[in-house]
């Protein structure tokens, strides 16, 4: 998953975006002039994704402008360009001084060819930086227990989210354990209601179930051991238990019959579920705002949220939580003024800068937000989403965007393979081991 | 007024240079070259050809393509040829009807695909009404290895057959009419001399359309990236999409330009086979015996 903060922007990235990337990138390096190629200290180039949400970023340029020497240049890439034209602009002499990604694996490439500033003396020296973010955000920012990015923007862990009306009209409650959600997904397909509604043109939707179906069972050291290439990897038995719980799921009709032609980004997998013909749904957080936007009565009366289940015989702490912890702003190795950029990314820790994301329906990654959320347009959702975050012993990075693209890239191809039923779930785990 | 000074000719081959040899050249040479678009590439010789020929997920993308190339062909010429036949006659009727059939001519590829793609979904779109009335069952097209196939088939059917109708009518608007009268006269009847003066006369016309398309298919890229994604699994991964794929996903830039060099010079070698196969090359005239 590479959303940012809402589906929207993600979609267009993932459905146009790349595509159009891919016919302009050769020309995008000369749009990055003045970046960190150039040593000119008084600017810094910024490179944010273009989203509804960069109005947050925007007015804090804006303010750290006007009282800072050196300024802040935002550059806001279209999300639809973002990976493809980050990636070329790093790769020429002029990269940016200062950019958004997803951490992990997303920047990785980045580190390995010295192209980031490591920021760890500079979080430790600040205790604004240090003790200002949710530790599980933070240190999915970090490589090798080095920090490398500062949060910036909402949360986004992966909820479960239910239909209140369908629940209440079968006497249903949100699913604490598998069993019970076998239950409920035997009950509402009785009644001809899909128990899960899943847009399975998008394969990242797909991923959700195995990330958190593989930390249920394992825990999230079987996924770090992916991360990290040791031990049994793939092979572990907590991912071939998790890929035949998904086949059990689909066999079983839970994600109804025709899942692999719905879309999530065109809007197919929201609008069955807010019109009751799909019980559930697994979705991130930005699930709420894209319901608020297109099916605003549903959000506001019949929305339900809950935490994924516990898995009979899973070893895994049940608070743990997967999703996209939150995006961060790195620094380019060749910055032009370090103390600037270092100055400015102290002002994602500010209560001002965590209201502003706030009023725009996020929920900030600072450790002080809490207070702050009776502000935000659902203080209920926010509360909700903000405890379940910190309380997690461990918030595991979307595995598209943990992992190095050159893996990640078929790691969604065989997951795909693995929901359409063209490979089992053995199959599946070897062609992941085989992968490299 | 003689011929216009050598010097004219600068800027156009210029442009040409800058934008599509000097890319090629580059392309060519990081087919050579292990690069991930961040360090500098590092010339690795033949790896990547070496890999491309061995590569099982090349070889199903080759094949898929060939299929796609020789189902588009098979569905888009007949269409084609009837349409723009049937529009090359002057009454006004047709002139109106022809009008229309040219609409998807002027829409994009991204809007045809994402309109497709709204009519393909289960749920909402008008497969599930069609699917009711025909009976047929889970209106799964787009998750279903074949009907995602034949839906990829269909929709470059959709965009593209306005354009060879285009290209047929003006062919069939070269025959001179004397044919037809002389046809009259020795008491052919339509189809007789569809046949017999029509086909033969549009010889020429079937050569280039079908160039056209087979070049066309080969880099066909938009509508599966919207419609299908490669999808379901890699049923729908034609080469151009797996260009897309290893270069823009993979960042596996070196091998992605390997795949591009190779579609380049296929869609080439495939071309000038055509040509010369049909003898179109020898500027024969369809009008000999006249």
């Amino acid at each position: 998953m590479k959303p940012g903060v809402t589906h929207r922007t993600y979609s267009r990235r993932w459905i146009l975006g790349a595509g159009a990337a891919a016919l302009t990138a050769p020309g995008l390096t000369a749009c990055g002039g003045g970046g960190a190629g150039g040593s000119d200290g008084g600017e810094l180039t910024t490179y944010v994704y273009g989203d509804d949400a960069v109005k947050v970023q925007r007015s804090a340029v804006k303010r750290f402008n006007k009282s800072a020497d050196a300024k802040v240049k935002l550059e806001e890439v279209p999300g639809s360009d973002y990976v493809a034209k980050l990636r070329t602009a790093m790769g020429s002499p002029s990269g940016p001084d200062i950019f958004f990604n997803w951490g992990g694996g997303s920047i990785r490439p980045f580190q390995e060819a010295g192209r980031l500033t490591d920021l760890t003396d500079a979080v430790r020296a600040d205790p604004k930086l240090k003790n200002g973010f949710l530790p599980s955000v933070m240190k999915a920012g970090e490589l090798e227990g080095r920090n490398y990015g500062i949060p910036m923007r909402g949360m986004q862990p992966v909820i479960l989210f239910y239909n209140k009306s369908v629940f209440d009209k079968h006497s249903l409650t949100p699913p604490e354990t598998w069993d019970d959600l076998q239950q409920i997904i035997d009950t509402v397909r009785g009644k001809g209601i899909t128990p899960f509604a899943l847009g399975g043109v998008d394969v990242w939707t797909e991923l959700m179930w195995l990330e958190y179906l593989v930390d249920r069972i394992g825990g999230e050291k079987v996924f770090a051991r992916i991360q990290n290439d040791e031990g049994a990897r793939w092979e572990d038995p907590a991912v071939l238990k998790a890929a035949e719980q998904v086949k059990d799921l689909i066999d079983g009709g839970a994600f109804g019959k025709n899942f692999s032609s719905v879309g999530y980004d065109s809007g197919g997998a929201p609008a069955l579920f807010a019109q009751g013909k799909a019980a559930m749904h697994l979705m991130g957080s930005w699930e709420y705002p894209t319901q608020l936007g297109k099916h605003p009565e549903f959000a506001e009366k019949d929305l339900g949220w809950a935490v994924f289940p516990t898995v009979t015989g899973g070893t895994g702490d049940p608070r743990n939580v997967v999703g996209n912890p939150t995006n961060y702003w790195s620094v380019h190795a060749n910055v032009g003024n370090k103390d600037a950029a270092i100055a400015f990314l102290t002002e994602m820790a500010s209560d001002r800068y965590a209201k502003a994301l706030i009023a725009n329906g996020d929920v900030p990654a600072t450790a002080g937000a809490e207070k702050l959320l009776d502000s935000s347009p659902s203080p209920e959702f926010s509360k909700f989403q903000y405890k379940l975050v910190q309380d997690a012993p461990s918030f595991t990075l979307s595995w598209d965007q943990a992992l190095p693209s050159d893996l990640s890239a078929p790691m969604l191809t065989e997951i795909n393979k693995l929901f359409v039923g063209q490979s089992s779930p053995r199959q599946f785990v070897s062609a992941m081991q085989g992968l490299k | 007024m003689g011929r216009p000074h050598p010097a004219w000719v600068l800027p156009g081959v210029l442009f040409f240079a800058a934008f599509a040899l000097a890319p090629m050249v580059l392309a060519v040479y990081l087919s050579f070259c292990d690069w991930d678009g961040l360090s500098a590439p590092r010339f690795t010789g033949l790896d990547n050809w070496t890999t491309l020929l061995g590569d099982p997920q090349m070889h199903r993308a080759a094949g898929l393509t060939a299929l796609l190339v020789l189902a588009s062909w098979a569905f888009q010429t007949p269409a084609a040829l009837l349409l723009g036949v049937w529009a090359a006659g002057r009454q006004r009727n047709r002139a109106v009807l022809s009008a229309v059939f040219f609409i998807p001519l002027l829409l994009s590829s991204t809007a045809i695909a994402l309109l497709f793609h709204s009519v393909l979904d289960p749920n909402f779109g008008a497969v599930k009404q069609f699917g009711e009335w025909f009976g047929l069952g889970d209106q799964n097209v787009l998750g279903n290895s074949t009907s995602a196939f034949l839906a990829v088939v269909f929709v470059g059917g959709w965009q593209f057959i306005p354009f060879h109708t285009l290209i047929y009518q003006g062919g069939a608007r070269q025959i001179p009419e004397v044919l037809y009268q002389a046809a009259e006269v020795d008491g052919a009847g339509r189809v007789r001399q569809f046949f017999s003066i029509t086909l033969p006369q549009l010889r020429d016309t079937v050569t280039t359309s079908t160039v056209l398309m087979v070049v066309g298919t080969l880099t066909y890229f938009e509508t599966v990236l919207i419609l299908t994604k490669g999808g379901p699994g890699t049923d729908t991964t034609i080469l151009p999409y797996l260009m897309y794929h290893t270069g823009f996903q993979k960042f596996d830039l070196g091998y992605a330009s390997a795949i591009a060099t190779f579609l380049v010079l296929t869609a080439t070698g495939l071309a000038l086979l055509l040509v010369r196969f049909t003898g179109f090359g020898a500027m024969r005239s369809t009008r000999e015996g006249m």
